[in-house]
């Protein structure tokens, strides 16, 4: 059937029912793409069960991480309406019966990740306060109308899971009732009233602690509500807030300040608004990272390079949660997809049980791996030759390899924080606030020859000895929440000094009055006096370096430098990285983070770059005239101003395109010369298109 | 202009040392004239193009070169650094510059060179790399810079004289022109004689470069030449003709295309592979996408629910997206909205995940599509854990039509596909300049139906289209008052009573060659919905007959 119509568009292809298969495995694809692809049913189904455990350990790290908020916010509508229906004769409550309880709700501009956070709220509340709970997105309600129709249809689906029965009647209703307030309040008691009797033998804690639970109203996307429809609900709801408790929460993208700009003092004052900040995205992206990636958890770790590009469009792009984990998807299933020792990337037992199974061909895979060379290269040539011959003691080898890996990962996670501990609070941050920048720049080269490194260890030189003190008792906690042996005695060794500097504190008092007692000063002459200022002079630079503060501050921060420079050796040193460490840095950002504008750009400015032919290679700016038309014209356009003139532009396309051919430009027919002017018009459409604003 | 040729040669003998500041100063002190300030825009682009000694032709372009890489290292900076790591595909930076630098009547004489065909060069080598522009611009200048040809450039050029008096239409001044050259010539001998220009003269090039581009586009008014197609001697084709001869090119590169095809073919399984993972995948580069993405139909497809939803059918409509996915689902009836619709398609599939639907959109962001709407509602769908989506893109500006949330709505993966081909399926509803447009058929019908006609009906008509021709260039032309045409035709001695004109209006109207539209005043006005050139063309004929 063909796919182009003058009378339609659209164009269903719906196979027979017999002929459909009942749908091919995903692991099919993963494989045919790739003709020699090895274990690549087991590289999917490891890329499954990693992606899987990474999506609920992020999901878990959302929950925690919105608690703070969700319990205050919580708080806050369980007290919203308890004086309500207590002591409603009280002057005060009165005037709380006007206002209805609202919290603003600043999400940040992570638009993309409110949905989320709105919805896990959503579940919260159903489960903790009210089984009312609505949220209605803008685009849904235009006007009065919809949003009502909106409000009423998600309330009356609210109640259906209690009563199943009853839902049919209410559709019917639904489908008859004009939609008002009055209704939906009436609604509201009869239901209230109807469940009043069954409430006790429900367990939910929301029954006991009210009659009549509160109606929720989530409003996703305050900013972009219109004004009129927001006021207009605004004041009718309150007229009605004594017979239905409404509480609002508005998610806020921007600032508070909206509120007063969206809504004049007449409708905000009808609101007794209280304001709830969430966490913000970066430290959301830390934790996420920290969890993630900072640790030994999941083996599968990303190159300097990726990471960078992924913090980047998060950073300078969207703010989002999402996208970064989408990044961190995408780099995973690229990982597995396209590197076959990719199955050696999981836990270690495991990893070291499929070496066992590896074949010849992976080995040979092994052999070929840039780190692994290297490696080789430095074993003894006995060793060598049984590395690259034998796959028995290849596999052996890997194993070895993979442990080694693996504890070089366990500590460097280590003495990473560690590091952190001492960088990230040093003046200027030389070496970044985050712990992520610190991560990149580890990454990416031995960290002690670059010259930040060295200003931090100057920076460390100058501090003062609680500050030094405070660092030291951090790195402790670190080194003491893990349980890697190697490093055990560092633990032991900062304790140490830790003890060092405690004792100083009473030393040092001492030598202070020695050294005044004895050099009180006598009444003497001029002479003398000149002469021991000079010797006190010396006495005091000399014993500047000697101070034992000073020296024990050297010792530490030789410490710290040498731990770095033991530990935090970038990965691509080690053997066998590539199964662990994702690099492709460039299929990211084109998948991610594509320009089309380039894409096109080059596509037209310089051919040569796709069509592999000698013909088109040139020098920079020019084309030459064999090349598609499509790019002559495009060059062509690009030597006009703002506006063009189509007949120029024809000609000039005329002059370059006969230039080619040998003959003389007048024994050229008119009907060739008619072609060659009509042609660049048969483009034209192609290139306004992909030219527009240019051409204009 | 001879005259002002031989006061550039003039000046051209006096080319001597000036120091960067004091040419900067020269400039900046020319800018006090208000004239010169107006045309400084177009001046400053011309300085490279500009005639030159012979001998110093390379190495101005040399120079040229030198200078559009100052600024595009200047202005393409951040898209160097963000570039940096990764893909860096190059040329990135030439994507940004303004584009302004160019001689706007170049492009002119380009054309113009290649209709006066004594003055092209034969070029003996079969494969002359003409290399566009700069190649064609060196062959224009040569010739000039022969004091023998100079004569004919000048002299084929006068016949031009109608479009560069309108260029310089406000200057037609001689002195003011001169003055131009002089500033010109001045400008350009700096940078000739100083071989690499200095730090400093690169940061004022910078400022100067930002003060140039808002000049040049705070006029709105952009000069190109009057030449019209109408004026091209040269027959219309109609789309037969044109389409036969389009036939008979044989496409080059084919080996190479080929080869680029196959490239994105490899990729079919990964697509699969990235659809059923929850990414969806957009298609972007230069060429027709529609030939592949048929191809991957007809690969991965045939055993799968899709469709395929032509963006650039011109009666697209989100609402016919949305049908035929309820086609697919066998729903019988209708829905009160589009929103709706949407909804039962969503909750349909949020029940049966063993439905499978996949979606292959060609351009998605064409004129039908890219309205918000329409991309909030494709989003929606294709957020949809079994719908899966494969879209193409060619607007430049494409990815513009989402903010964050639909674009995590798509959650798209971007693949390159550039493949070179031609538009032609997507064209195809629409038409093209130079075609000749059903032409003949008009005018052949207006000849019928006026040949009809009694000989005061004729003349009604002739009145008509005259008035319609001498109004031609008059944009805010509405039509004849009736009234006057009443008069004009009572003059004429053509109609004697109101009525009978109007039994006259009324028989063109019903054969379609007048249209009658109320103007603001309530006065009706007449229109013969037929372009000039046409009636142009009928008004000789008729003349010829007679």
């Amino acid at each position: 059937m063909a796919t182009s119509s003058v009378s339609k568009g659209c164009f269903v292809f719906k196979p027979n029912f017999k002929k459909r298969k009942i749908s091919v495995p995903i692991e099919d694809y993963f494989n045919k793409g790739k003709n020699a692809s090895e274990d690549s049913k087991l590289r999917f189904e490891t890329y499954q069960l990693i992606w899987q455990q990474m999506k609920s350990e992020t999901e878990r790290l959302q929950e925690e991480l919105n608690k703070n908020l969700f319990d205050s916010l919580i708080e806050f509508l369980q007290t919203s309406h308890s004086g309500l229906w207590k002591n409603s004769e009280d002057w005060s409550c009165e005037i709380k019966l006007r206002e209805i309880p609202t919290a603003a709700l600043i999400l940040g501009v992570n638009v993309t990740d409110h949905d989320l956070t709105l919805r896990s709220l959503t579940e919260v509340l159903q489960n903790n306060v009210t089984p009312y709970v609505v949220s209605l997105q803008a685009k849904d309600c235009p006007d009065m109308k919809h949003f009502l129709q909106k409000l009423v249809s998600q309330l009356m689906d609210c109640k259906v899971d209690v009563q199943s029965k009853e839902k049919e009647s209410v559709q019917v209703i639904q489908k008859n009732v004009h939609y008002s307030m009055d209704s939906l309040s009436a609604w509201y008691m009869s239901v209230t009233q109807k469940t009043d009797p069954k409430m006790p033998r429900k367990k939910r804690t929301f029954s006991s602690q009210w009659q009549s639970p509160p109606v929720v109203l989530i409003l996703k996307d305050m900013e972009s509500f219109t004004t009129k429809v927001l006021q207009d609900f605004i004041i009718i709801s309150s007229q009605h807030l004594h017979e239905f408790p409404l509480i609002l929460i508005f998610g806020i993208a921007t600032s508070p300040v909206v509120i007063h700009r969206l809504l004049p003092h007449a409708v905000s004052s009808l609101l007794c608004i209280e304001l709830f900040q969430s966490l913000s995205c970066k430290e959301h992206l830390t934790t996420v990272l920290d969890k993630l990636l900072l640790t030994t958890q999941f083996p599968f770790k990303l190159s300097e390079k990726v990471l960078q590009i992924l913090t980047n469009i998060f950073l300078y792009h969207d703010f989002s949660i999402q996208n970064f984990i989408k990044g961190l998807q995408l780099s995973l299933l690229e990982h597995f997809y396209s590197q076959p020792l990719s199955v050696l990337c999981c836990n270690l037992p495991e990893a070291k049980r499929r070496t066992h199974f590896l074949s010849a061909n992976q080995c040979e895979n092994i052999r070929r791996l840039p780190s692994f060379r290297r490696y080789v290269e430095k074993q003894s040539s006995q060793k060598q030759v049984a590395l690259l011959t034998s796959d028995r003691s290849l596999k052996e080898e890997t194993q070895s390899l993979l442990e080694n890996l693996h504890v070089y990962h366990t500590n460097y996670f280590l003495v990473l924080r560690c590091l952190h501990q001492f960088t990230s609070s040093l003046p200027k941050y030389p070496l970044g606030r985050q712990i992520r920048e610190l991560y990149c720049m580890c990454l990416e080269k031995n960290i002690w020859d670059s010259e930040e490194y060295a200003s931090v260890l100057q920076l460390l030189r100058l501090l003062a000895k609680d500050e030094l003190m405070a660092m030291l008792q951090n790195c402790f906690k670190v080194f003491q929440s893990s349980s890697a042996k190697e490093l055990g005695n560092t633990a032991k060794k900062i304790e140490e000094f830790l003890a060092q500097f405690q004792s100083l504190d009473e030393t040092k008092e001492e030598e202070d009055t020695s050294q005044l007692q004895s050099k009180g000063l006598q009444k003497t002459d001029l002479y003398h006096l000149q002469k021991s200022l000079l010797e006190m002079k010396e006495l005091r630079s000399t014993s500047k370096r000697q101070t034992k503060f000073e020296v024990l501050r050297e010792q530490v921060v030789s410490f710290v430098d040498s731990l770095v420079r033991e530990y935090l050796l970038p990965p691509d040193t080690q053997p066998l990285h590539e199964t662990l460490y994702f690099s492709s840095a460039h299929t990211l950002r084109q998948h991610l983070n594509a320009a089309p504008r380039i894409a096109l750009h080059t596509a037209l400015n310089n051919p040569y770059y796709y069509l592999k032919n000698e013909a088109l290679r040139s020098e920079e700016g020019c084309i030459p005239n064999v090349a598609p038309d499509i790019c002559i014209a495009y060059k062509l356009h690009l030597e006009c101003s703002r506006l063009i003139n189509l007949v120029d532009w024809s000609e000039a396309f005329a002059t370059v395109v006969t230039a080619a051919e040998k003959m003389d430009a007048n024994s050229v027919t008119s009907e060739e010369r008619n072609e060659v002017i009509q042609y660049p018009f048969k483009i034209n459409s192609t290139t306004s298109k992909s030219s527009q604003p240019a051409v204009e | 202009m001879t005259s002002t040729l031989e006061l550039k040669e003039d000046k051209m003998l006096k080319v001597q040392f000036v120091g960067d500041d004091d040419v900067l100063n020269h400039i900046l002190d020319r800018e006090g004239g208000p004239k010169v300030k107006k045309e400084r825009a177009q001046l400053l682009l011309n300085t490279q193009k500009i005639i030159k000694k012979p001998e110093n032709e390379l190495e101005e372009d040399d120079q040229e070169v030198l200078k559009d890489q100052n600024y595009v290292e200047v202005l393409g900076q951040d898209v160097q650094e963000s570039l940096k790591n990764g893909s860096a595909t190059d040329g990135g930076n030439k994507v940004y510059p303004f584009q302004n630098r160019k001689h706007p009547e170049k492009m002119a004489k380009l054309g113009h060179s290649a209709s006066d065909k004594s003055q092209l060069k034969n070029n003996d080598k079969s494969e002359f790399l003409s290399t566009a522009p700069r190649g064609l611009r060196k062959r224009l200048i040569v010739p000039r810079s022969h004091s023998d040809s100079e004569s004919e450039y000048s002299a084929s050029n006068s016949e031009d004289d109608e479009g560069v008096a309108q260029e310089y239409e406000e200057d037609t001044n001689e002195d003011i022109l001169s003055q131009k050259i002089q500033a010109q010539n001045r400008v350009v001998s700096a940078p000739v004689c100083k071989g690499t220009p200095s730090k400093k003269m690169k940061r004022k090039k910078t400022s100067h470069l930002v003060e140039e581009y808002f000049e040049a586009h705070s006029s709105s008014k952009v000069l190109t030449s009057d030449r019209t197609l109408q004026k091209l001697k040269r027959a219309k084709l109609d789309q037969q003709t044109l389409h036969n001869l389009l036939s008979k090119v044989s496409p080059s590169f084919s080996a190479e295309l080929k080869q680029l095809n196959q490239q994105h073919e490899q990729l079919f399984h990964k697509w699969m592979l990235q659809l059923h993972l929850g990414f969806n995948i957009v298609l972007y580069g230069l060429g027709s996408k529609r030939d592949l993405l048929e191809r991957f139909r007809t690969t991965m497809l045939q055993d799968c629910i899709h469709i395929v939803i032509n963006g650039f059918f011109p009666g697209i409509s989100v609402k016919s997206i949305l049908n035929s996915v309820t086609e697919v689902l066998d729903h019988m009836g209708t829905f009160r909205s589009v929103l709706d619709q949407l909804e039962w398609i969503t909750n349909k599939f949020k029940e049966d995940s063993s439905l499978e639907l996949f979606l292959l959109i060609h351009n998605l962001d064409s004129q039908m599509l890219r309205g918000d709407k329409s991309q909030q509602i494709i989003g929606q769908l294709s957020s949809l854990r079994n719908i899966y989506l494969i879209a193409s893109i060619d607007h430049l500006n494409a990815p513009l039509m989402w903010d964050h949330a639909k674009q995590s709505l798509y959650n798209w993966l971007w693949y390159e596909t550039t493949t070179y081909s031609h538009y032609t399926e997507e064209t195809s509803y629409e038409n093209s300049l130079l075609v000749k447009q059903s032409g003949s058929l008009p005018l052949s019908s207006l000849i019928h139906v006026l040949r009809s006609l009694t000989p005061n009906a004729r003349g009604i008509f002739r009145l008509l289209i005259k008035y319609q021709l001498d109004n031609q260039d008059n944009p805010s032309y509405t039509g004849l008052c009736f009234q006057d045409f009443y008069q004009q035709c009572r003059e004429a001695f053509l109609v004697n009573s109101d009525l009978t004109l109007r039994a006259q209006l009324t028989e063109f109207r019903d054969h379609k060659l007048i249209r009658t539209k109320k103007g603001t005043d309530g006065v009706e006005y007449l229109l013969i919905p037929v372009d000039n050139g046409i009636l142009t063309d009928f008004l000789e004929k008729e003349e010829e007959e007679s």
